[in-house]
């Protein structure tokens, strides 16, 4: 049995107020899957994340992990599984410390001290960021946050690797860093994203989002050539498969 | 917003203070949590019309800040911004209270004018105190002790959040302020309605703040228990601390010092 397969069944979520954000979602991610998820604002990206760890809860449908159904019961065992890095750092990084937030997550899992000590040195190392350990998290940059969290879900050695615009708010420098390091991680990846270069540099698959509904599930190669699919679901070509806007030749 | 933004950056800054590494940055945070508790205690029990008694207490204050190496200028600031609440609970003391108590030559000083008196020094000392073991031990480690000393742990843990999300809640605010400002060309905007709306919508962004946080603790595996990470112990040094500090602020608080100096130097010329 492999913890690392995602497999989402007619998935269907409606919220309080009557939106209906996931109208008919169906798609299985396999082990070792480096896989992008990109749509329109408000096409369900953000639903479908938290679906995936358990944080909503679906009006219809089901979601295996690793051929476990999703339940209360088995909830405690996903979160561990399915890392999952928010959006906004600010709601990621909750402890006064940097130190202290890596090592949340380890201690929860129940591990000794001196354990705990070295994972927490281990992931702030793999993620540049050993030198930030005392300082508390309002007192770092958005790249420096952005790669404490991270930390902070790296440490809980999870399976499966879930982000929420991983590269948003980043200058370029720390976007290739990020990149760099996301393409070192080699269980099983899945991203959301609006910066549609960085899906076709770290993602072999895509799907798209459109309205609720699965548009399109293919090799990320394939989908971004489908120009008519891309516009009608309120994207374009990524930046670099797009002509030079100085002399109109392509890469 | 800058009185906003430079509010934060001053809170920041005395978190920072708690950074240094003096004889007193080093001393287990409980010892100096329970010396400022007797400190306070002795401090507040005084009866309302004592001044005299409370002069010697100052000692505390300055022997800590000279030892740590905290700026005096800075905590005497942070004293300052306090004042006006001080000044309005002790204001109409004068007022109500116009009995004699002392007569200096031709000048009777009222009962109400002694008791404001006190009301304001003992907020300085106390103010003080509390500024000073936040700039010498830091926010956290404040709340670790005072949860290991006793305190049940969901105290402890809300005391971490507020003053962790304070630097997040204040730039929001801050930053909704700014927006309304620019947008209200200088005039008034729409006055006091228009604040109403954004503070209700700074709280309902706390509240959906407050659900992600949440969402990214149970992520991490939270079933309710904070483990935190300690090294720090409770040694000799901290008991003489503890012990030589109470034993003080008791014959203070028992022993009018002052008086007793003032008659061994008027004793002395008579």
């Amino acid at each position: 049995m492999s913890h690392h397969i995602v497999e989402v069944k007619n998935l269907q979520h409606v919220y309080s107020d009557g939106t209906a954000a996931l109208k008919d979602v169906s798609f299985m991610i396999t082990h070792g899957e480096s896989v992008g998820i990109i749509g329109a604002n408000g096409a369900g990206k953000s639903t479908l994340l938290q679906h995936l760890n358990g944080s909503l809860d679906p009006t219809a449908g089901s979601i295996h992990i690793g051929h476990t159904p999703l339940s209360k019961g088995t909830m405690p065992d996903i979160r561990r599984t399915v890392g999952m890095v928010f959006q906004d750092p600010d709601d990621q990084l909750f402890m006064p410390t940097v130190f202290d937030d890596v090592a949340f997550g380890p201690f929860n899992l129940g591990l000794s001290v001196a354990d705990v000590e070295q994972r927490v040195m281990e992931v702030l190392e793999q993620v540049g960021a050993s030198h930030l350990r005392a300082k508390p998290p309002y007192h770092l940059s958005g790249g420096e946050k952005k790669r404490v969290a991270i930390a902070t879900v790296l440490a809980m050695s999870p399976d499966i690797l879930v982000m929420d615009e991983p590269t948003s708010g980043l200058d370029p420098f720390a976007r290739r860093q990020l990149m760099a390091l996301l393409q070192d991680f080699h269980h099983t990846k899945i991203f959301t994203s609006h910066d549609l270069d960085m899906v076709l540099e770290i993602c072999d698959r895509t799907i798209i989002l459109h309205e609720g509904l699965v548009k399109a599930d293919g090799p990320t190669s394939e989908i971004f050539r489908d120009e008519e699919l891309l516009s009608s679901c309120r994207l374009e070509k990524p930046l670099s498969m797009q002509g030079c806007p100085i002399c109109g030749g392509k890469r | 917003m800058g009185s906003i933004h430079s509010a934060v950056l001053d809170l920041k800054r005395l978190d920072l203070l708690a950074n240094g590494n003096s004889t007193i940055h080093r001393l287990d945070a409980r010892a100096k949590v329970l010396v400022t508790l007797v400190f306070v205690i002795c401090v507040v029990s005084f009866s309302r019309y004592e001044l005299t008694a409370l002069f010697p207490f100052f000692i505390f204050p300055i022997v800590i800040i000279s030892l740590s190496g905290l700026s005096p200028l800075f905590i005497l600031r942070k004293i300052a911004l306090l004042c006006p609440f001080v000044l309005a609970v002790g204001i109409f003391n004068p007022v109500f209270d116009r009995e004699v108590l002392v007569q200096l030559g031709p000048l009777g000083i009222s009962a109400g004018w002694i008791s404001f008196a006190s009301i304001v020094v003992r907020s300085i000392l106390t103010v003080g105190a509390a500024f000073i073991l936040v700039g010498v031990t830091g926010f956290t480690a404040v709340c670790q002790a005072l949860e290991r000393m006793g305190m049940p742990q969901v105290f402890a843990v809300q005391l971490l959040f507020l003053y962790r999300y304070i630097f997040v809640l204040a730039e929001e605010g801050g930053r909704a302020s700014r927006a309304r400002e620019l947008r209200s060309c200088g005039r008034k905007g729409l006055g006091i309605d228009s604040f109403s709306s954004l503070v209700g919508h700074l709280l309902l962004r706390t509240w959906q703040r407050a659900e992600r946080i949440h969402m990214a603790m149970l992520a991490r595996g939270f079933t309710g228990e904070f483990h935190a990470y300690r090294q720090s112990c409770f040694g000799k040094a901290e008991l003489w601390f503890v012990l030589g500090w109470a034993t003080l602020f008791i014959i203070l608080r028992t022993q009018n010092v002052s008086r007793f100096l003032g008659s061994l130097i008027t004793g002395m010329f008579s």
